[in-house]
């Protein structure tokens, strides 16, 4: 028993380990319940079944999340990524939807730069009002949380821009290779911050700020620059996001394209490991929060739980995830199970102290 | 004087971190009514050994009795509860609360679930009075003096009935009065027949106060000695584990001759530097290879001089020169850039990033001045972290630990080791030395000397006397917020002269800067 627990250190103890679990706790839950659950087949040359749903439906999700892990990571928080979200997604179909020929590639390839500037300049003002100003994040992206439903609604003018237009509609529904488009983007994507993160010293600079921003900046670094940045990448992230959202439907809603985006996000990076008071991040660990957050909502529909009570089963799950995923949590069930009392195997977190 | 039972009994303790055993089978004892030093190197165990105690740590092996009853803290609060108080290092106590509310925080004084603020300010007053000292309870902590707070901290721990005081480190940022009013407490709490377990690295402090010495080295105990009975020499022996040669040679070393100006520009030169509020203005010149010491009492404006130089803050007064050219140190990467980077004294808020590992934190400022687009290739931040691992001997000598699980002297190390790889020109270094152990001290000192040997400018902030005299050429007297002299280190300086200047405010013969 012990040496068995002792070989599985290295697997138990990894980052990964615990949100991974919980996926394939999942996956196999569902499995049970619905024997066809991972079943996948090829229709007409595009790959077809729930497993593909799942991750289609979390592209824009992971999108967001991206972002939101280096915001997190530098010790802040984005809450307008759901607000920029239908600004880049209204924007872009408002352009879609005057322009004379809206199945043409150069309409798309206009309107996506068009609402893609707009959200860089909105994640500069977050950048700004954080890094320049110094106002909280959580009370900086909170004006453009309330303020950019407002301007979405603007855009629209209170409508829903209804558009057909092919090449966009691709974006949320298209196929490359017998994949869905939004997975592969969502993929490239997360490829490029990592790339961008940790091929260069980003990564290291960003984990440093949250970590200790006043010693980080006595060590030389642009502190700055730095948060600016993250916000800007994060609202980069959020367009995308939006593309997706309103590409999935063909219309753009001031009102509900994104909705509570954000709070999904914070839930997948914490679910992947990221600690809230920032520091060190982890990318992959956010994907899978990413993935086991859409698993749930795809098991909510799938299981036939009553709309009434899904959101409620949703919140008992997060919990226990979050339960799981705690060390000191486990550390006490352990305890309790054995009725002795093991040594903590790894420092706790929250106790800080150096040995000395 | 000494109880014939001991209060407090610690058997076989042992705790092992990832990557670091620090404390193998360890036994301690602790009697009523006597002063307990607890005496070793950085990352001996004192620290472990105490949060073992107080239940901060879990141990791996062991038993903790206390008066006849075997003991397993949950935590602080319950060791407190149970009359094992504790004044850390570094205090921890919330600086925007009251005076008061920091001594009696949860336990409060209450009536029907509301706190009776009256009669907490009354029983703060009282317990202050007890300790000798006159604050006015009502204001922030924050408004007093890093001493005063560690008064406050032995005042909220003598509160709950202890029978254990534990002190670590406390005299650590005081100076020579406060820590005389402090022994005084230390003596009446004594007397009292109150044990206390006191961690320090000054060892005139020990001779001064302790009867009872106990010694860990490398996690491991040496030995429990009485005072009188173990000569001051023998005891460094024994903490370090070997001959005394490093600290003699140091000692014997002659005073440092002056850099004879060789008429190149100063290398710094500060013009009526200032800044409202923090310091007044001063002119100051460094050269190439000078070790400039800046002596003066706590909170004479000594940090204040180097954060302006480093530009840390924004100097309202005052232009400096570097080569001779205007340099604008409006920013810390400003000053950086012109070659010169600065140790902080506040080695936990200003310095490390905990949860980084010493690698990450060794390369940081290098790898900040390059900008995050150029990356330090791994293998040239292994051949760095490697060399400075080994050059000033950094313990656990693994560089993928999370640097907040080193001891706090080799995290001081890791620091140092951070500037050090940007090769600066100019090193300011703010208490280097503080809180960190006898062996690693001298290796500090002994590095100084050889940076500015191989021409690299020191400005060397400490508030031990003897050690500025024994590296410095010059040295800057600080008092009240202002530089009031500047005297060559020659053979007619010594501590007492420094001394009297601090005192009086004026030199009897200012020299020539």
């Amino acid at each position: 028993m012990n040496t068995l627990t002792d070989r599985l250190r290295p697997l138990t103890g990894h980052r990964l380990f615990w949100p991974a679990l919980v996926l394939v706790v999942m996956i196999l839950a569902n499995t049970v319940y619905r024997p066809g659950f991972l079943a996948v087949e090829v229709k007409s040359g595009h790959l077809y079944g729930t497993p593909i749903d799942i991750l289609r439906l979390s592209a824009p999700l992971i999108l967001v999340a991206l972002g939101m892990t280096l915001v997190i990571a530098t010790g802040g928080i984005d809450l307008s990524v759901g607000s920029l979200c239908a600004i880049s997604g209204a924007i872009a179909c408002l352009h879609i939807s005057e322009a004379a020929d809206p199945n043409s590639p150069s309409t798309v390839l206009t309107a996506l730069a068009l609402a893609f500037g707009v959200a860089l300049v909105l994640g500069a003002w977050n950048g700004v009002l954080v890094a320049v100003i110094g106002i909280q994040p959580i009370i900086a992206t909170l004006i453009l949380m309330v303020a950019g439903r407002g301007i979405a609604q603007l855009v629209t003018e209170g409508q829903i821009i209804t558009i057909n237009s092919e090449p966009y509609r691709a974006i949320g529904l298209g196929h490359f290779l017998t994949l869905p488009l939004a997975i592969l983007i969502a993929l490239a994507a997360a490829l490029l911050v990592a790339a961008f993160t940790r091929r260069t010293a980003l990564g290291l600079i960003v984990e440093s700020v949250g970590g200790n921003a006043e010693a980080s900046r006595l060590a030389g670094i642009r502190s700055r620059r730095i948060v600016f940045l993250v916000y800007v990448v994060s609202a980069a992230c959020a367009a995308i996001a939006g593309f997706m959202v309103t590409a999935n439907v063909s219309s753009a809603d001031g009102n509900a394209a994104g909705l509570w985006i954000e709070l999904d996000a914070i839930l997948a990076v914490v679910i992947g490991g990221t600690s809230l008071a920032g520091g060190r991040f982890s990318l992959s660990g956010t994907v899978l929060g990413a993935l086991i957050i859409q698993t749930l909502t795809t098991t909510v529909y799938a299981m036939n739980i009553s709309p009434q009570t899904s959101l409620l089963f949703k919140a008992v799950v997060v919990i226990a995830v979050c339960l799981v995923q705690a060390p000191a949590f486990r550390a006490r069930f352990r305890r309790r199970r054995r009725g002795v009392e093991p040594g903590p195997a790894t420092p706790q977190r929250e106790k800080e102290q150096v040995p000395a | 004087m000494t109880g014939d039972r001991p209060v407090l009994t610690m058997t076989g303790i042992s705790k092992t971190f990832p990557g670091v055993r620090a404390l193998h089978d360890v036994d301690f004892r602790l009697f009523p009514g006597e002063v307990h030093a607890l005496m070793g190197e950085n990352g001996a165990g004192k620290s472990t050994l105490i949060k073992v105690l107080t239940g901060v740590y879990g141990t791996d092996a062991g038993t903790v009795t206390l008066a006849g009853e075997q003991v397993s803290f949950s935590g602080p609060m319950q060791a407190a509860a149970a009359g094992v108080s504790t004044v850390y290092q570094e205090v921890n106590l919330c600086t925007n609360l009251s005076v008061a509310e920091n001594i009696s925080i949860g336990r409060e004084p209450r009536r029907l679930g509301a706190v009776r603020w009256g009669e907490m300010r009354r029983r703060a007053r009282a317990l202050l009075a007890r300790l000798d000292l006159d604050l006015d309870v009502a204001a922030p902590l924050g408004t007093y003096s890093l001493a005063v707070q560690q008064m406050v901290a032995i005042a909220r721990a003598i509160d709950v009935r202890a029978r254990v005081l534990i002190l670590d480190e406390p005299t650590s940022s005081l100076d020579a009065g406060e820590v005389a009013q402090l022994f005084r407490i230390m003596r009446q709490l004594r007397d009292e027949g109150i044990a206390i377990l006191f961690v320090t690295h000054f060892l005139d402090q020990v001779y001064g106060i302790a009867d009872r010495i106990t010694v860990l080295r490398n996690g491991t105990l040496v030995g429990e000695y009485r005072t009188e009975e173990l000569p001051q020499f023998s005891l460094v022996e024994k903490m370090i584990g070997q001959e005394l040669d490093v600290l003699e040679r140091l000692d014997e070393q002659q005073k440092r001759a002056t850099v004879a100006p060789d008429g190149r520009a100063p290398l710094v030169d500060a013009t009526e530097l200032g800044r409202r509020g923090a310091v007044a203005p001063f002119s100051l010149r460094i050269h190439a290879g000078e070790v400039v010491g800046l002596a003066g009492l706590l909170g004479s404006g000594r940090t204040e001089v180097a954060r302006l130089l480093f530009g840390a803050d924004r100097a309202d007064h005052g232009q400096v020169l570097v080569d001779g050219g205007r340099a604008p140190l409006r920013t810390p990467i400003q000053a950086i850039d012109r070659g010169i980077g600065f140790c902080s004294e506040n080695r936990r808020a200003e310095g490390i990033v905990p949860e980084l590992s010493v690698r990450e934190n060794m390369i940081l400022a290098m790898q900040a001045a390059r900008g995050w687009l150029r990356p330090i290739p791994r293998r040239r931040q292994d051949e760095l972290v490697q060399k400075y691992v080994q050059a000033l001997s950094i313990r656990p000598a693994n560089p993928e630990l999370p640097v907040r699980n080193l001891s706090g002297g080799n995290q001081q190390k890791v620091l140092l080791a951070r500037w050090l790889i940007t090769e600066p020109r100019l090193l300011i270094l703010d208490e280097p030395t503080r809180g960190i152990d006898i062996g690693a001290k001298a290796e500090i000192q002994k590095l100084v000397v050889q940076l500015s040997d191989g021409g690299m400018a020191v400005l060397f902030i400490s508030a031990e006397l003897e050690e500025v005299l024994r590296l410095s050429h010059r040295v800057a007297v600080m008092r009240d917020r202002e530089m009031v002299a500047q005297l060559t280190n020659d053979d007619t300086l010594d501590a007492d002269r420094v001394m009297r200047t601090i005192a009086s405010g004026t030199p009897r013969e200012e020299v020539n800067r």
